[in-house]
């Protein structure tokens, strides 16, 4: 139910807090939202904006207007004229389709965002996350050769394995069966509950977002209701 | 099986293709990721200048040239003032003239192969750590790989070719300029020449035949290490 998001008042700043605008044509988005430690969902009816604001945060693109503040660090301050690109953020994201390289094996997947962070900045190695997603057996493959479900615990490794300051889904699930959603509902619960990495997750899915986040903030129209 | 003249003029030949091919795969790879990913103010222009040799006729950019790189045209007068190099009517103006000949049929190949990439790959790559330069070249450039190949083929066999902008350019210069097409031509006139036209033309087939069957065997083999046909058959 659209219950207002549990505003549990924390002591500490907010992990992630923007105030952003965004016009395409007709389309306008306008997002604000100070998010706390643990899973936050973004709920709404497609076409309402969800995956413009990941692509915003995550700095796939620019916002017309506005302030992105991570831990502090201003990420986003078009005023000051501030950008931080995408592959200065450590934000991974995870797609709807997985995007995994074609072109590489599962395990040269794995390691792609693992190969761009310094060693004593990486939290998980690769054995690691294929115990963790259960992902062992597919490490020689290519993706072309994996199931719906396997290239989207493959994609999240990937993630996972950047060791992101934090985790963007986009509708990761969206795209899969449901007796496939029933089977990595489970990992991303795991993901959640183990590395403790704070996640945005992005869903039209009300009850996968209810089971895997601690609050939900609304979306309609490109504006965001919290 | 070939006289000392022939084995010249093939000799010449190869190393011109060669020289040009090597020159327009940076450049053409280049122009066609900018002409498939960018939007730009002039880029209808840089279409439009870069299609132009293949719909003209060919002795136009080989005059144009001479006028911009010929000894006393602005550009070759600079050249050989300032590095000594001349290429009017020497072997590496041949090379000039065969690569800005062959250099749409190395574009159009490279442009559709970076189209077909999506973007999105190159998106996930740059939320993974990627800077855009390197997400091109672990991402874009390999999958764009058997266009690459395909056009550089395409491109080599067009600077093989090279006539009419070769002529007006560097003219037809034995051991300096004469390459195999315009060795024919030259046969072709003298008297006895015959023999030695019909010999050349022959070979040129074969080369032609050759450097497709190399092209098509490079992008199989491409394609398929990418991957890329797997690719097709899951999405069908």
């Amino acid at each position: 139910m659209p219950s207002a998001a549990s505003a549990t008042s924390t002591s500490t700043s907010p992990v992630l807090s923007f105030d952003l605008e965004f016009r395409r044509g007709d389309f306008l988005l306008h997002a604000a939202a100070s998010i706390d430690e643990g899973a936050t969902g973004v709920c709404g009816p497609s076409g309402c904006g969800k995956s413009t604001l990941l692509a915003l945060v995550a700095g796939l693109l620019r916002a017309e207007r506005g302030l992105l503040v991570f831990r502090g660090q201003t990420l986003v301050a078009t005023r000051e004229r501030t950008f931080v690109p995408a592959w200065h953020r450590h934000f991974a994201l995870v797609f709807q389709d997985g995007q995994l390289f074609p072109h590489l094996s599962v395990q040269e997947n794995l390691l792609y965002g693992y190969r761009h962070r310094a060693p004593q900045e990486r939290r998980f190695d690769l054995k690691q996350v294929l115990e963790l997603l259960e992902i062992g057996p597919l490490v020689g493959r290519r993706p072309a050769q994996l199931s719906g479900g396997e290239r989207q615990r493959v994609a999240l490794g990937r993630a996972l394995l950047y060791s992101p300051r934090l985790l963007l889904l986009d509708e990761p699930l969206a795209s899969l069966d449901d007796r496939l959603k029933q089977q990595i509902l489970p990992f991303l619960r795991r993901v959640k509950d183990e590395t403790r990495i704070p996640m945005l997750y992005v869903s039209h899915a009300q009850p996968e977002v209810e089971f895997l986040t601690d609050r939900i903030l609304w979306m309609e129209d490109g504006r965001l209701v919290a | 099986m070939l006289t000392p003249e022939e084995w010249q003029a093939l000799r010449l030949s190869a190393r011109v293709a060669l020289w040009a091919t090597l020159i327009c795969i940076p450049a053409g790879t280049f122009v066609g990721w900018l002409l498939a990913r960018r939007d730009f103010r002039g880029k209808f222009l840089l279409e439009t200048l870069v299609q132009l040799p293949m719909v003209l006729p060919p002795v136009v950019p080989g005059y144009a040239l001479l006028l911009l790189l010929g000894t006393r045209g602005p550009v070759g007068h600079w050249l050989e003032a300032t590095f000594g190099i001349v290429l009017a009517f020497t072997w590496k103006g041949a090379v000039i003239a065969s690569a800005v000949m062959a250099f749409p049929l190395l574009v159009q190949p490279v442009r559709v192969a970076f189209r077909l990439v999506d973007v999105r790959l190159e998106q996930a790559a740059t939320t993974l750590g990627a800077t855009p330069w390197n997400a091109f070249l672990t991402v874009a450039l390999p999958l764009a790989l058997p266009g690459v190949l395909a056009g550089a083929v395409l491109c080599f066999s067009r600077s093989l070719g090279e006539f009419g902008a070769t002529m007006a350019f560097v003219g037809n210069i034995p051991g300096e300029t004469r390459t195999l097409p315009l060795a024919i031509y030259s046969f072709m006139h003298v008297p006895g020449g015959e023999t030695s036209a019909m010999r050349l033309a022959a070979l040129s087939v074969v080369l032609a035949v050759v450097a497709l069957a190399v092209s098509h065997w490079m992008t199989r083999r491409a394609e398929r290490r990418l991957g890329y046909l797997d690719q097709h058959f899951a999405r069908a």
